[in-house]
């Protein structure tokens, strides 16, 4: 095996082994924390599917999270708990629906036309839920009761939450990381370096963008669902722009074109955001964390043009690069 | 099928962009076993004539036969499908694939099978096989594992090819395929294409007269957007049309 591909490998199994041993030191606010760190993970991977495996820049991801996350609380019954069976598939297919409608739409425009487009459709959903009485308008509606598969899972349980989150976010990279090996994977490459030649090939490429577009938004949905179910609340800011950005960030900071990127950069995303949140550490000015992220995200990157994923291999080429100029001074010295 | 039989056939191509026309009223066959050049002054029309005959431009005017059907109306890549291949005057490989990916997927689009999400496209029985051949044809057999972005300016030219040839097309559409090239390159790029003209029909679009004088069995000649000579290289070579408007002799 190639050893590249196995260090990358066994990062991703070690990061997978923590996160599951993590429950056994953690309290429950760490708990609640990395859990929500996950579920961004989870909805990181989905954009990463799209910008980094297929090119498309989407700028209205939050529309499908945000529809997961409205489906899980509206469809569930007001006197008892929903069947997960039901409401999860329900969440994603419902996610899905809108991503292929929209995508049908905006797949028909290119780079900057593109990501409008996409921001636009997003919005349209966000008015939707915000202004009409459809999700209990600007105040949110509450899940009262978290869906339930018999007596074998009782989400109610944080620890039990947390693991099926893991186990969600595990299941999302084994299925993103198979696909990107399939030939549909290696084709949706293709289109991102060079559609005109994939055409010029015999690959009719929209159809191929639309299926990545509608798999994307039904992750994204599922991220959704799991968050409705974690905060057992849902309003309109999940699907507001700013979220739409906030993912998108989290996949640049980690470096785009790798699934361990998007699993990085949620948690670098996240972890910042509490830091500069924390009185602790901040005092008064945690009022003004954006700031700090803000900064913190320019600088990272301007000095991290790979992202955090590449940063081994910058350290690498900058010490060759060393190497080879005191090389060439040795040279000429001589 | 059988050599002489006319695989690609332009009728009447007229092509205006605004007030400006590309290309007036433009025929030609390709046969099989046979190549056939177009030469012509830069922006005489030549790789207009390859985007609408390969269906990346639509004709203002006329129509494409592919194979005795007409694919005016088809699409780039439904025309790929049924046998229609081209290789850019750019190169448009993949870099960051190796060699032997660039042409497997390539090869994928005659057996795309997308939804088998499950399989290892590395391990495709199908298409692994084509991309091995194609490559070792256009003479990178030992690059196999090269990522395509540091091969040199000749092997780029040769891996366009080989991608075209692994979708195992029967009309091959070359758009300056030799440009760039060493004279050892023009020689191997040269062989090459006398090795695939028996089974296919071949439109050649070069700058390098010699090589086309050499290789070519029919040339076309382009001015302006419209042909004005077509014929064996020893009638264009004798034209008094052409010695003046393009030869450069008076």
């Amino acid at each position: 095996m190639n050893p590249a591909i196995s260090s990358k490998a066994i990062f991703v199994i070690a990061v997978f082994g923590l996160l599951a041993a993590y429950p056994l030191v953690a309290g429950n606010f760490g708990i609640d924390l990395v859990n929500k760190i996950m579920i961004f993970a989870v909805f990181a991977l989905s954009l990463e599917l799209l910008v980094g495996g297929a090119g498309l820049v989407c700028f209205g991801h939050a529309a499908f999270f945000g529809i997961g996350a409205y489906v899980a609380v509206l469809l569930s019954p007001p006197d008892g708990p929903a069947s997960l069976l039901l409401l999860l598939p329900a969440a994603m297919l419902a996610a899905a629906a809108y991503a292929m409608a929209v995508g049908a739409l905006s797949l028909r425009t290119k780079g900057v036309y593109f990501i409008m487009v996409t921001l636009a459709f997003a919005q349209m959903a966000y008015y939707v839920v915000h202004d009409t009485p459809l999700g209990g308008g600007t105040d949110g509606i509450y899940l009262t009761m978290k869906p339930v598969l018999g007596e074998l899972l009782d989400l109610d349980r944080p620890i039990t939450l947390y693991l099926f989150t893991l186990a969600t976010l595990v299941l999302v990279f084994g299925f993103l990381a198979m696909l990107s090996r399939s030939r549909f994977g290696r084709a949706l490459a293709g289109i991102r370096i060079n559609e005109q030649r994939m055409r010029a090939t015999g690959f009719a490429t929209y159809p191929y963008k639309l299926a990545a577009f509608t798999i994307s938004g039904a992750i994204a949905g599922l991220a959704g669902f799991l968050f409705a179910v974690k905060d057992g609340f849902v309003n309109p800011e999940l699907m507001s722009w700013h979220f739409s950005g906030a993912v998108l960030i989290m996949i640049i900071l980690g470096g785009i074109g790798h699934l361990r990127g998007a699993l990085i950069g949620a948690f670098a995303f996240a972890l910042l955001q509490e830091f500069f949140k924390s009185e602790a550490i901040f005092g008064a000015f945690s009022k003004h964390w954006n700031l700090g992220l803000g900064i913190t995200i320019i600088a990272s990157v301007a000095l991290l043009p790979r992202g955090l994923v590449g940063v081994p291999g910058q350290w690498k080429d900058r010490l060759v690069g060393r190497a080879s100029r005191r090389a060439e001074t040795a040279e000429v010295q001589r | 099928m059988s050599a002489g039989d006319i695989l690609l056939r332009g009728r009447g191509i007229t092509r205006r962009w605004g007030g400006l026309v590309a290309l007036n009223g433009v025929s030609l066959e390709l046969q099989r076993g046979s190549v056939h050049a177009v030469i012509g002054t830069n922006g005489a029309g030549k790789s207009t004539l390859i985007n609408i005959l390969s269906g990346e431009v639509a004709p203002s005017e006329g129509q494409v036969e592919l194979l005795g059907q007409d694919v005016t109306r088809w699409t780039q890549p439904r025309r790929a499908r049924a046998g229609l291949g081209r290789s850019y005057q750019r190169n448009t490989i993949f870099p960051s694939f190796t060699v032997l990916e660039n042409c497997r997927v390539a090869a994928q689009a005659r057996t795309p099978r997308p939804w088998r999400w499950w399989q290892d496209a590395a391990r495709c029985e199908v298409s692994v096989p084509a991309a091995r051949a194609a490559a070792a044809r256009a003479g990178l057999e030992d690059f196999m594992a090269q990522p395509a972005g540091l091969l040199s300016h000749g092997q780029k030219r040769q891996l366009e090819l080989a991608m075209c040839l692994a979708t195992e097309p029967e009309v091959l559409l070359l758009d300056e395929p030799l440009a760039g090239m060493g004279a050892e390159e023009t020689e191997r790029m040269l062989e090459l294409l006398h090795e695939l003209k028996p089974r296919h029909a071949i439109l050649l679009v070069e700058h390098d007269m010699d090589a086309v004088f050499r290789v070519a069995d029919c040339i076309t000649v382009m001015v302006n957007g419209a042909v004005i000579a077509s014929g064996t290289p020893a009638f264009v070579r004798s034209s008094a049309e052409v010695r003046t408007a393009y030869l450069g002799e008076h």
